[in-house]
């Protein structure tokens, strides 16, 4: 894909990812220009209970507002949303988040293919996903969601990525768009705007 | 799930939930959309279902079925003692104000399949308060209730509990409160003593009783705005003065138009009454 063919088409990018990709989101998030007219909503994989660290760590890093997911709230442009650990963030058709604690899906709660799905329905072709380094398959099936209403989908260059697995499985069984290594996302998120 | 596409549209969606409207009295339209949505399409698929039309005709004309779909979209996955930090803080701070009264009662609202009514029921006994306390645990779905009343919990999840029971504050040997039985740990009678299973479904009953405590943990992220507000009135309607609500981590008092006469107890998910 050629750079900037996505400019202005993107209503949302969403971030996922388990092992390693937190290093991973500490390198890109200082490089985000802070006029982002997208939300950006991030799904790892964490234990539970950890919950207020990880706004707070990346918080750290970024001048753009940083915040863990509230039910029923509406998603705005320009801000970093995390969803909280142990339930799983859905996006409603109204831009709004909900939140459920269902059972787990790929042994997580958050699961990145719950979001993804239910975001890929909504924003459609305006949708980017990232997929970040991790071990275990969650997110590919999002994908594939995210794909079939017309999304991008977007993954971690497995050759950079700590724990190559998750980004692997996307490239075998996703038509991805893009394989970034890590040094060059920021730029490619800053030019969705 | 392994759906790309979905194979029920947001539309159809809404037939459904107009069906069990009708057909049944279960009103499910101030439910989250994306939630129940996601719900309706696991069951879809878990159950092989042909096309929507058999899927639709199934549920509308097949009692069974009907209860093993409200069932299924309702989602009862709950715990013992699961965020040990607020049950700490019933032990510690909330239960023994309410131990002056002479008798407590307690609504459990949506108490699912019972892990939480037991939960309390051990609390309320290592406090001294059982017997003067009386927990109502209501949900809507009769066949959970029917398994809470059980007092049977896989074996699989004792290690978990116990963990949780003793991060909670929890002094006694977890293990004495349940017997083996092959798979499944048999919660002693006198914890259920105190307990009364009922279905009760907060869209459309009314308030029954007055409490002193009501606990709604992880219900009210399935309604919509609207359907909350009404849900949190019917609380403020049940509870006493001075009573204390208590609602799940990620949910919140704040902007209900009832806030006004509600204190949050510091750090946690609960509100006392307080005009």
């Amino acid at each position: 894909m050629e750079e900037g063919e996505l400019m202005g088409k993107c209503d949302a990018l969403i971030i996922g990812g388990s092992a390693g990709s937190l290093d991973v989101l500490l390198k890109v998030l200082p490089l985000l220009s802070t006029s982002l007219s997208f939300p950006v909503i991030i799904v790892i994989h964490r234990k539970h209970g950890t919950d207020s660290l990880l706004p707070e760590l990346l918080s750290g890093r970024t001048r753009l507002f940083v915040k863990e997911v509230n039910e029923k709230e509406p998603i705005v442009a320009g801000t970093v949303y995390i969803a909280p650990s142990d339930y799983h963030t859905l996006i409603e058709q109204d831009r709004t988040f909900s939140l459920d604690y269902s059972e787990k899906v790929n042994y997580s709660r958050p699961a990145i293919d719950v979001t993804f799905q239910t975001a890929a329905e909504v924003y459609r072709e305006k949708l980017v996903c990232l997929l970040l380094s991790g071990s275990n398959a969650d997110g590919v099936n999002g994908l594939k969601s995210v794909k079939a209403w017309g999304g991008t989908a977007i993954i971690q260059d497995p050759a950079t990525a700590q724990v190559a697995y998750m980004p692997e499985q996307a490239s075998i069984h996703v038509k991805i768009d893009s394989i970034l290594r890590i040094e060059d996302m920021a730029e490619f998120i800053n030019l969705l705007s | 799930m392994n759906l790309e596409l979905p194979v029920i549209s947001d539309v159809q969606v809404e037939v459904l939930l107009a069906d069990l409207l009708e057909q049944y009295g279960y009103d499910f339209t101030g439910y989250s959309k994306a939630s129940i949505k996601r719900r309706i399409l696991r069951l879809y698929s878990l159950d092989k279902a042909l096309s929507f039309a058999e899927f639709r005709y199934r549920i509308n004309n097949d009692s069974f079925y009907f209860k093993r779909f409200v069932e299924q979209i309702t989602v009862n996955v709950t715990e013992m003692f699961r965020d040990p930090v607020f049950f700490r803080t019933l032990r510690d701070v909330v239960l023994p104000k309410l131990g002056t009264y002479p008798l407590i009662r307690i609504w459990l609202a949506g108490c699912s399949t019972g892990e939480e009514a037991y939960s309390i029921s051990i609390i309320l006994k290592e406090l001294n308060l059982l017997h003067k306390s009386l927990i109502y645990a209501t949900d809507l779905n009769p066949s959970v209730l029917e398994k809470a009343a059980q007092g049977m919990f896989a074996m699989s999840q004792m290690k978990q509990y116990s963990e949780n029971y003793i991060l909670s504050g929890g002094t006694e040997e977890f293990s004495s409160y349940y017997t083996a039985n092959y798979s499944l740990a048999k919660f002693s009678e006198e914890l259920k003593k105190k307990i009364i299973f009922s279905t009760h479904n907060l869209v459309s009953d009314h308030s029954f009783n007055e409490f002193q405590l009501i606990l709604c943990r992880n219900v009210l992220i399935y309604f919509d705005r609207d359907l909350q507000h009404k849900v949190l009135r019917l609380f403020d309607d049940s509870l006493e003065g001075l009573g204390y609500l208590a609602l799940g981590t990620k949910e919140t008092l704040d902007f209900s138009p009832i806030s006004q006469n509600y204190k949050r107890v510091p750090a946690e998910k609960i509100w006392r009454k307080v005009s």
